[in-house]
């Protein structure tokens, strides 16, 4: 059986979006060269999708990044297994490939919080980031009237990004209570550049109400609208529309930082004051390693790449922050205080853990039933038990859930840490070491 | 526990063949205490494949296979929806005249003895199942044999023998067996006349001496591809793989499940104690699942893991007194016909309890046979 | 990046710009529920970025393929649960399919 096609580099990035591309330029810029991995069909990562076609003026100098000649961006790659430190395989629509690789700096970002409630699994219902990455990628939105729900300033980019694409935002409801969510406005003084931006989302979404203390409690089909039903906790009342975009926050996407090995607190990848994880060799930059929104993961991602590179070029030597370049230090420091205070203000109430019915699905891929696993014991048991999380998703969007709802923890993963044909899988078990030629790519 | 009077049976780790003693013993009005260390059916059971299979490589194994099946399909109409019991039929399939030949010789033993068995040329076996590559030579259908989901069957059967007094502990692990007690943990002591130790590979630590050893498997589960393969598929040589010592073995061994996914083993190897999965030995097993369904190659892979068998020297599992320990019965030692031989053990278990005649001799499978041999 | 690229949804010819997603496609063709779950319900894509799953549909005769994270190419054949792909087994004796919220 003949070896699967390989790539060697010095830095290998999983994930292009802004930690990533800062990652990538930081090493290239210190010597590196860089392989840069990331599963859609084109850079950007979530915040800055399409941005390359939209010309989006703050990330262009990032994903310059990707002109770099020591830089190659392969995109459409998924990372699904690791067969030695220093060798991991990814799969394209062409098939599989090993990256070898001296260090590495995972940039996998976040995901949505999807909350179950009656109705959120119907056709026309989707997250809200999810939503905005739809209309990136050409859905039409023009004329049809969404609301858009769930938690975070998130919301408000949202809410701008399907207005600019002619659609019609019939309102914002942010769970938080109206307390909270001023005292944090009231705090942005601290962050002017943050000041500026939300003052700029007020501005372009003039006309939408925004209600806070407001969530929603169930979505109902018709033959070609939905009717919200949301609350205040003092009344319900209905909203027709067209299209409901809904998340409550962000889960960091650890799962490829755990195929390496790091060691993952709070549900985010634990690092130093270095980006290091606690793999040695291994980086992480951005949401995954703690949800503080983009100047957090533009700077942890500029420290990681010039840290991966340090490390090559000298070997490791400790924790430190030695030679690091100081403003982007106190970049990052500024901006995970800012993610703290916006984690402090949009925690999530436990009103939304009593929206769920007996027969509301918690597990989509399985349709299991909130029934079936309030009784059960824990998130392993769960699965055996009842099939939930054992669908294509590997548990990301009801692990999540069930966190949420139950408190319970998900185990460790095992490859493929995505789902991945099966010739795919079987080239994981037949890389020469990195050295011996396979096909190059 | 102090309210109730103590059992007159301890049953020591509740996978299928624990769950499956604990619920006859208490069917049998046996009062039954059950101490599994962690998740009911959440080890080897777990991790296998549910086949029920009568295999037949020799007498003793045939015997206690097509017991325990025929006590599988008498229980199938009871079982909860979750278990999923359907009955594929095993095809095994030859690929050349030699197997071919084994094949209907298989074919005429096993009808000698009771069993539906059908043999295949190339082309019925190409309409059988034609997923499967060109250029076989036919095959041997077994149509009853069944394919079930054990981690639903499990708990099912301690409530079954909860409603018969039984006492079930999950996360409840026994530290040591001393005499007839089942010292725990935390301290806690369970007394008993008999106790039965089902602890799977793990037997050794808790009764030093036990001839089990840990055999690792690996298996990929794909997503939903319906009709893609009708029957559970099998080569041949899987015998000589589940019945040669050798320190590692792939053979082709796919299975349909009823969610139109299909399951893909599989592998053995000794002498590893290493639970992450082996990308080496999964790349062999699906090779050679590839050259049997070239087709396997585009369908995605969900998940794929290990599991720990039970082998023992023999064979043959471990299912009686353990000599020198009076009362200690092992139930364990199944290797690769654990789901399939879970009830035929449970029988076996309890006509020694009760002191009953069995519906087959026990001979073959008392430990006292392997007793001073090293494992 | 001005181009359009045509492709068949259940066998209707439709035309995106070149990049936009199997997903926007489908979309432009009218179509809400791009696949249904396995008691039947049908679903459209929630997440956006090829972590939910719920977008698959089957592309060129491969099934299972994520809609929100394939960009559309030339000659395209997109099938989604009209037209009955893939064919999705019911998980044995179970429920009807419901279609309400659930």
């Amino acid at each position: 059986m003949s070896a699967p096609a390989s790539v060697s580099c010095d830095v290998l990035v999983v994930g292009a979006g802004p930690a990533g591309l800062a990652a990538a330029g930081a090493a290239a810029g210190a010597g590196c060269r860089v392989v840069v991995l990331d599963d859609n069909p084109g850079p950007g990562g979530q915040l800055w999708r399409g941005a390359v076609s939209s010309h989006e003026r703050v990330a262009a100098p990032w994903l310059a990044a990707l002109e770099h000649p020591a830089v190659r961006l392969i995109a459409g790659a998924r990372v699904f297994a690791r067969t030695a430190p220093g060798t991991a395989l990814a799969e394209t629509a062409d098939g599989a490939f090993a990256v070898h690789h001296a260090r590495a700096v995972l940039c996998p970002g976040a995901r949505e919080l999807f909350v179950p409630f009656p109705g959120w699994t119907l056709p026309g219902v989707s997250g809200a980031g999810g939503l905005s990455a739809l209309v990136k990628s050409g859905t039409a939105v023009a004329g049809q009237r969404v609301v858009v729900a769930g938690s975070g300033p998130l919301l408000f980019a949202v809410a701008r990004e399907l207005k600019r694409h002619g659609a019609r935002v019939l309102l914002i409801a942010e769970q938080a209570p109206r307390a909270r969510v001023m005292r944090f406005a009231a705090s942005l003084f601290a962050w002017p550049a943050k000041l500026a931006d939300a003052a700029a989302h007020r501005a372009a979404l003039l006309g939408t109400p925004y209600r806070l203390g407001t969530w929603p409690v169930e979505a109902r089909g018709g033959d070609s609208s939905l009717a919200v039903r949301l609350t205040n906790g003092r009344r319900e009342w209905d909203v027709a529309c067209d299209r409901l975009a809904c998340a409550f926050g962000l889960v960091a996407n650890t799962e490829p930082a755990r195929l390496f090995g790091c060691a993952i607190g709070g549900g985010v990848v634990a690092v130093d004051a270095r980006q290091e994880t606690t793999a040695p060799g291994v980086f992480a930059a951005g949401e995954a390693a703690g949800l503080a929104g983009l100047d957090a993961a533009l700077a942890e991602g500029v420290i990681a790449g010039l840290a991966a590179a340090e490390g090559h070029a000298h070997g490791a030597d400790g924790a430190t922050e030695t030679g690091l370049p100081a403003p982007v230090l106190r970049d990052r420091t500024r901006a995970r205080a800012f993610g703290r205070a916006m984690a402090q203000a949009f925690a999530l109430r436990d009103d939304l853990r009593a929206l769920a019915r007996p027969d509301t699905v918690v597990c989509r891929c399985e349709d299991v039933a909130h029934a079936a696993l309030a009784g059960q014991p824990g998130w392993r048991a769960a699965r055996l038990r009842t099939r939930c999380g054992m669908g294509p998703c590997q548990g990301r969007v009801c692990g999540a859930a069930t966190e949420f709802l139950f408190g319970w923890g998900v185990d460790s993963v095992r490859p493929p840490v995505v789902p991945v044909r099966l010739d795919s899988l079987s080239a994981a078990g037949e890389i020469p070491p990195a050295g011996v030629e396979g096909p190059t790519r | 526990m102090s309210s109730s009077p103590s059992p007159e049976a301890v049953v020591v780790g509740a996978g299928i063949v624990g769950a499956a003693c604990a619920w006859e013993l208490a069917r049998a009005g046996v009062r039954v205490a059950v101490l599994e260390a962690g998740l009911a059916g959440g080890g080897a059971t777990a991790a296998g494949m549910g086949h029920v299979v009568v295999l037949d490589d020799n007498e003793p194994e045939f015997r206690i296979a097509k017991l325990s099946h025929d006590l599988w399909d008498a229980l199938a109409p009871a079982l909860p929806e979750g278990a999923e019991f359907s009955r594929p039929g095993t095809l095994w399939v030859a690929v050349d005249g030699e197997e071919l030949e084994a094949a209907a010789r298989r074919c005429a033993a096993y009808r000698a003895r009771g069993v539906a068995a059908e043999e295949l040329d190339a082309q019925q076996l190409a309409e059988a199942e034609p997923a499967l590559r060109e250029g076989l030579a036919g095959g041997l259908l077994v149509p009853e044999d069944a394919v079930v989901y054990p981690p639903c069957v499990v708990p099912w059967l301690l409530d079954e023998a909860r409603r018969r007094g039984a006492q079930v502990e999950e996360g409840r692990r026994v530290a040591a067996i001393e005499g007839r007690v089942a010292r725990c943990d935390d301290g806690s002591r369970r007394e008993a006349r008999w106790i039965v130790l089902a602890t799977g590979a793990c037997a050794p630590e808790l009764v030093p001496g036990v001839p089990v050893r840990r055999r690792k498997g690996h298996l990929v589960i794909t997503d939903r591809y319906p009709g893609f393969v009708r029957h559970q598929l099998v080569e041949l040589g899987y015998l000589k793989s589940a019945h040669a010592l050798a320190s590692e073995s792939v053979a082709f061994n796919v299975q349909p499940r009823p969610t139109g996914q299909l399951l893909v083993g599989s592998s053995r190897q000794l002498g590893v104690d290493d639970d992450a999965v082996d990308h080496r030995m999964l790349s062999r097993m699906l090779r050679r699942a590839q050259e049997y369904i070239p087709g396997l190659a585009r369908l995605h892979a969900l998940r794929a893991w290990t599991g720990f068998r039970a082998a023992t020297p023999d064979g043959q599992p471990l299912i009686g007194p353990w000599p020198g320990h009076d009362g200690l019965l092992l139930a364990t030692g199944h290797e690769g016909l654990g789901i399939t031989t879970a009830f035929g053990t449970a029988r076996l278990i309890a006509d020694l309890v009760l002191e009953r005649a069995s519906p087959i001799p026990r001979e073959p499978y008392l430990p006292a046979r392997l007793r001073g041999s090293v494992p | 990046m001005s181009g359009r690229v045509t492709l068949t949804v259940d066998g209707r010819a439709i035309g995106v710009a070149a990049g936009a997603s199997v997903a926007a496609a489908i979309a432009a063709a009218g179509i809400a529920v791009f696949r249904h779950s396995v008691t039947g319900a049908g679903r459209g894509p929630l997440c956006g970025m090829g972590i939910c799953h719920e977008c698959r549909v089957t592309i060129d005769g491969e099934p299972h393929r994520l809609a929100c994270q394939t960009a559309c190419a030339e000659g395209m054949r997109v099938e989604t649960a009209a037209s009955g792909a893939p064919a999705v087994a019911s998980r044995g004796p179970g429920p009807a399919p419901r279609r309400d919220s659930r």
